[in-house]
């Protein structure tokens, strides 16, 4: 057996390799080298995850993950008891002001001006007239001290009053066999229930949070609070309202959060 | 070991792990994955403790609505999956025999062994007292998540569940520790089957033959207990 020229290397061995060893450790020696397949897929795995690439953005995938949302709106919409009321609390636990919740930071809020608004009314309802807060302010109101859930995972017990939905759009001659009740927001906000949820005895057109009228980050003038929906489904600054049987994707819905969003 | 049961032409002979739980264990590792990294997501939007924020490395969805997408996809298949798994370990017989009894002593004992490393693992067919305890303890920190998820999920459609929990942010609570406690079931539980290696390939390809008594349903009609 040829071998090479030794080099002066003080890392080489004097003697050549007893290759024997190899054959005798030959078991220790694939055991190794099977440990260094498995810790190279567990890396491979590690590196795919570093890499900030996320599966959920590939087309297919997203697609899917938004078919089974579609699905868990008709789960939701199926298990949803229109006339069980959510749980309601005393005046000493409601949190005062309430926490604040938008796509922006509360300081972005632009205050709507009460005096010039008005609530546009479209769709399948007979008496589309626009209503002044003040209109709204006379109707006969209601109060529900209920829990805000956000999907984040917080949630407050808030006191809210204004007319009931149901009430107003039986007023308004809407029609109550048709889907959706569509809302549109002064900062260009969309927000989209159900007819159920219109109908929940617990959901209101909020003019009020703790007997004072709502402050500008929470909604003012005209604000959405149901108490069977998650935060983001509680359209603020409300200018507009729809009823209409065609589904329209929502602010929060178009970003691929669950539409249905019961609680 | 097996050569005596198998001489036995009146015995159906069945794997240690038959084919059906095989695939219920995969498919619930999978699902296992998904709940806990995009669990893992949802928790970092509204965090519990101060000094607990999971590394964006280690959840699953970039945003919010993916973690959320993943975990109420992931629901489905953990609660099918679980369920059928249920099911069956109820159905076959398959707890009664792997699982029961279980010895106070033997817990000890065991506990014992393993400490001075002298747990012995030769025969994978039968489940020593920690095990049963760890299994049917995971089995139950299981059914309390889901439990738990479906009052997170609705508060109040289910509202007399919730209120069982006390406050939403309890129910977040028992959902946390469930999840901790599985994964600390994780971690031993795959630290242990890297250990003893014929553990994990037995999931994979069935194991040793066993009598049907330790498999299956009993069919045979003069089947009797092995030893």
């Amino acid at each position: 057996m040829a071998t090479r020229t030794r080099t002066p290397s003080i890392f080489r061995p004097r003697q050549p390799i007893d290759q024997g060893v190899l054959t005798e450790n030959r078991k220790l020696v694939d055991d190794i080298n099977r440990r260094g397949l498995l810790r190279g897929a567990v890396s491979l795995g590690a590196l795919t995850m570093l890499t900030g690439c996320d599966v959920s953005e590939i087309g297919s995938v997203q697609k899917a993950l938004r078919a089974v949302s579609a699905w868990n709106d008709g789960v939701q919409e199926t298990i949803f008891r229109r006339n069980h009321l959510a749980p309601t609390f005393s005046p000493s636990k409601v949190a005062k002001p309430p926490r604040f919740n938008a796509y922006y930071p509360i300081e972005d809020v632009k205050p709507v001006d009460g005096a010039t608004w008005t609530l546009e009314l479209a769709g399948r309802i007979e008496d589309k007239r626009s209503w002044t807060a003040q209109r709204l302010y006379d109707l006969p109101e209601e109060e529900i001290i209920i829990r805000h859930v956000c999907v984040e995972g917080w949630d407050y017990i808030g006191q809210w009053s204004g007319p009931n939905l149901s009430d107003f759009l039986r007023r308004i001659g809407a029609d109550l066999t048709a889907k959706y009740v569509y809302f549109v927001c002064a900062d260009d906000y969309t927000e989209s229930i159900d007819m159920p949820t219109a109908l929940h005895p617990q959901t209101i057109l909020a003019t009020k949070y703790a007997g004072q009228i709502i402050g500008d980050p929470f909604g003012y003038p005209l604000r959405l609070r149901t108490a069977t929906k998650l935060g983001y489904k509680n359209a603020k600054w409300i200018k507009a309202i729809e009823v209409t049987n065609e589904f329209r994707e929502t602010y929060w819905s178009e970003r691929g959060f669950n539409w249905y969003a019961g609680i | 070991m097996p050569k005596s049961a198998s001489a036995s032409v009146s015995r159906k002979i069945g794997r240690l792990h038959p084919l059906p739980v095989r695939i219920m264990h995969w498919i619930n590792a999978i699902a296992i994955f998904i709940m806990i990294g995009s669990g893992w997501k949802i928790y970092n939007d509204d965090i519990i403790f101060s000094f607990l924020r999971f590394p964006d490395s280690i959840v699953i969805g970039k945003w919010a609505q993916y973690g959320l997408q993943w975990h109420f996809f992931g629901m489905w298949i953990f609660v099918v999956n679980g369920l059928a798994y249920l099911c069956y370990g109820i159905a076959t017989g398959r707890f009664r025999r792997k699982l029961f009894p279980i010895s106070v002593r033997e817990v000890f004992v065991t506990i014992g062994e393993a400490l001075r490393f002298r747990l012995r693992h030769d025969d994978l067919t039968h489940y020593n007292a920690v095990q049963k305890v760890l299994y049917l303890g995971v089995m139950a920190v299981g059914i309390l998540i889901v439990v738990s998820g479906l009052a997170l999920w609705k508060p109040v459609q289910f509202s007399e569940l919730a209120n069982l929990f006390g406050s939403f942010q309890s129910i977040r609570l028992v959902h946390f520790f469930c999840m901790s406690a599985i994964v600390v079931f994780i971690v031993v539980h795959v630290t242990l089957a890297l250990l003893v290696p014929q553990s994990l390939l037995a999931m994979l390809t069935g194991g040793p033959a066993v009598g049907d008594e330790t498999a299956g349903l009993s069919i045979a009609p003069n089947t009797e207990t092995m030893r």
